[in-house]
């Protein structure tokens, strides 16, 4: 008997050609980065202090808020997964706000909050704690803006925790935060890693609202961007690929951890 | 042990109503129904799992609602989805005793995988075992975790027919080392084989909780005449009549002329299809109840032919072939059906 070819049907094709292309417009511009920085100006770049501090700020603050929300993000998270509240679509809602706000308005928004004129600002002001213009403003720009990725990723990976295991275990005698701790939270691991990844990997590539709250010190994409508006194209272009590449890496080997 | 008393709850658009039991130490309990009736519910309800809008729920003689889950005893096994999935069987064995900080860890874990038959798969995972070994290992971690009452649901539904019968005899030995167990299921003969008591549930209630043989020699519903093969079994009423002997059962399409000892009040009607016959015109005689139908369906019986009888109901009619030659029976032809006031056995 004859079998059509699944592989060779013009739809796939077609496909085929389309997903390509996609792929081309992803990886293009990166592949551009390297093949414009000339080789000499990597050198330099990378032995640059301020390139290096930028960077390593960007990758530190980024962690920073990552794990420190995680502690509000995961207990929000499972919340949801679990009880049935009145506006609970609505908080589902407002997760997702700073996703789709612009981020420069995330920013402006942020540093309202923050400023010194602000509650938080005042509070923060009385314990010595400078957040504009500070790593710990930049800390909670990057987690306003990042902040989603976790909690959706972690809300969707308790809601594929059976129920009916936790049940199970309450009936063998563990208490509820014991069996949060060894059922769920292990059991939707997996995600709530994934949201991590996401989290960090986004709050570190932030601009527009980190750029607002603190220019200085100089996070890696303002310092980028200060670069291209202050020196050029041809300037801005090895720091950026070095960012992109240490970026990478570091993404890469998180999620192939990840899924071990 | 455990008393129920008067627990109704309401789950989206299903509700427990009313729901009384009792159940004594070593019993083995069945609740016995169709899927979606609420045995699973009430199963919870009794875990603890669910609270109910009314009612309570009384466990060694203290209110269950004033223990917490972890302290109550009772474990519950599921059909599937026995194990927890990331720990191996020793560490699934180990988790009540851990969570209650218990000493000999190992020892207790080994007993209870023994007891139950799994003690060499203690490195396995969840996902290699089969049914059947994921059932002795959930069974094995509630004997770890001390609850001298197992609520099992459906616990031998998704297993092969040979592990079903091993797991039959650890649940009978189980529940003779002094385990009280309830233990839902919709399977008849599962119900027949263990318990000492059922309970059979309809639409949220429970209908009829009796010993095992009371509920199967003279079954009150529906759903327990079917599966025991019980054709032509009807619900609705009776009432007696002034000047006759005979006491007309009414149901929502019938009349039929009964004797019984009941005189009024809601009752189930039985009627052996081997005491029912067949004529092509009305039978002239002391036969009380004749109705005219048309013949929807002719199925062989081990003996003869089953005739299924539309008479506004489906009336099933045990016949002789020789018989079903003779009349000239087909499918879609016009007959009587016949049967004496004394044929129909009635219950309330």
């Amino acid at each position: 008997m004859n079998t059509v070819s699944l592989n060779r049907t013009p739809l796939n094709l077609v496909f085929a050609f389309l997903g390509g292309a996609l792929l081309l417009f992803i990886i293009a511009p990166i592949a551009g980065l390297y093949l414009n920085a000339p080789l000499s100006s990597w050198t330099e770049t990378v032995a640059d202090k301020s390139v290096q501090d930028s960077i390593w700020l960007s990758l530190w603050t980024s962690m920073a808020g990552t794990l420190l929300f995680s502690l509000l993000a995961i207990p929000l998270a499972y919340i949801l997964a679990r009880k049935k509240f009145r506006f609970k679509s609505l908080i589902n809602g407002l997760i997702d706000v700073p996703i789709i706000i612009p981020h420069s308005a995330a920013g402006i928004a942020v540093l309202g909050v923050i400023s010194r004129d602000s509650v938080l600002g005042q509070a923060a002001d009385l314990v010595g704690l400078k957040l504009v213009g500070n790593p710990s403003g930049i800390i909670l720009a990057m987690a306003f803006v990042s902040i989603p990725f976790l909690i959706n990723a972690a809300r969707d990976g308790f809601c594929a925790v059976p129920e009916r295991l936790e049940k199970i275990a309450l009936s063998l005698g563990a208490s509820p935060v014991r069996v949060f701790f060894t059922i769920s939270l292990p059991l939707a691991s997996r995600s709530i890693v994934s949201g991590l990844i996401m989290m960090w990997a986004r709050g570190m590539s932030e601009f527009g609202a980190v750029v607002i709250v603190a220019y200085n010190p100089q996070t890696a994409p303002v310092m980028i961007f200060e670069r291209f508006t202050s020196f050029g194209l041809k300037y801005s272009l090895p720091a950026a690929a070095i960012f992109v590449a240490v970026s990478l890496l570091i993404f890469i080997i998180l999620r192939v951890i990840s899924k071990k | 042990m455990l008393i129920v008393e008067n627990i109704s709850l309401m789950v989206e658009d299903f509700s427990l109503n009313n729901i009384n039991l009792s159940i004594e130490k070593g019993d083995y309990f069945v609740l016995l129904g169709l899927s979606g009736v609420g045995k699973s519910l009430l199963l919870e309800t009794i875990a603890g799992l669910r609270t109910p809008s009314e009612g309570n729920i009384f466990l060694r003689g203290k209110l269950l609602n004033s223990i917490p889950i972890q302290n109550r005893q009772i474990s519950i096994v599921y059909q599937d989805l026995v194990l927890f999935p990331h720990l191996n069987v020793y560490e699934n064995i180990a988790y009540p005793l851990k969570a209650m900080h218990a000493g000999d860890i190992e020892e207790k874990v080994i007993a209870a995988a023994t007891q139950t038959g799994i003690a060499d798969k203690m490195e396995r995972m969840p996902a290699s075992l089969s049914g059947g070994e994921a059932q002795r290992a959930a069974l094995a971690r509630s004997i770890a975790a001390g609850s001298d009452i197992f609520l099992l649901d459906e616990p031998l539904s998704s297993i092969d027919l040979k592990s079903k019968n091993e797991l039959r005899i650890l649940l009978r030995n189980l529940n003779r080392s002094g385990i009280t167990i309830v233990h839902v299921t919709h399977d008849y003969e599962e119900a027949i084989s263990l318990a000492t008591k059922i309970g059979i549930m309809e639409n949220g209630k429970l209908v009829h909780v009796d010993t095992t043989e009371e509920i199967f020699e003279h079954p009150k519903s529906e759903f327990v005449a079917h599966f025991i093969g019980i054709k032509n079994f009807l619900r609705g009423r009776i009432t007696k009549q002034t000047d006759s002997d005979l006491k007309i059962f009414v149901s929502e399409k019938i009349e039929i002329f009964c004797l019984s000892e009941l005189d009024e009040g809601n009752v189930f009607l039985m009627i052996d299809p081997k005491e029912i016959s067949i004529s092509n015109t009305v039978l002239e005689g002391s036969i009380r109840n004749h109705f005219k139908g048309r013949i929807k369906d002719i199925a062989p019986a081990r003996l003869g032919l089953v005739v299924t009888v539309d008479i506004g109901v489906d009336f099933a009619v045990h016949v002789s072939k020789d018989a079903f030659y003779s009349l000239g029976m087909n499918v879609g032809k016009d007959v009587w059906i016949n049967f004496k006031a004394s044929s129909c056995k009635v219950y309330n």
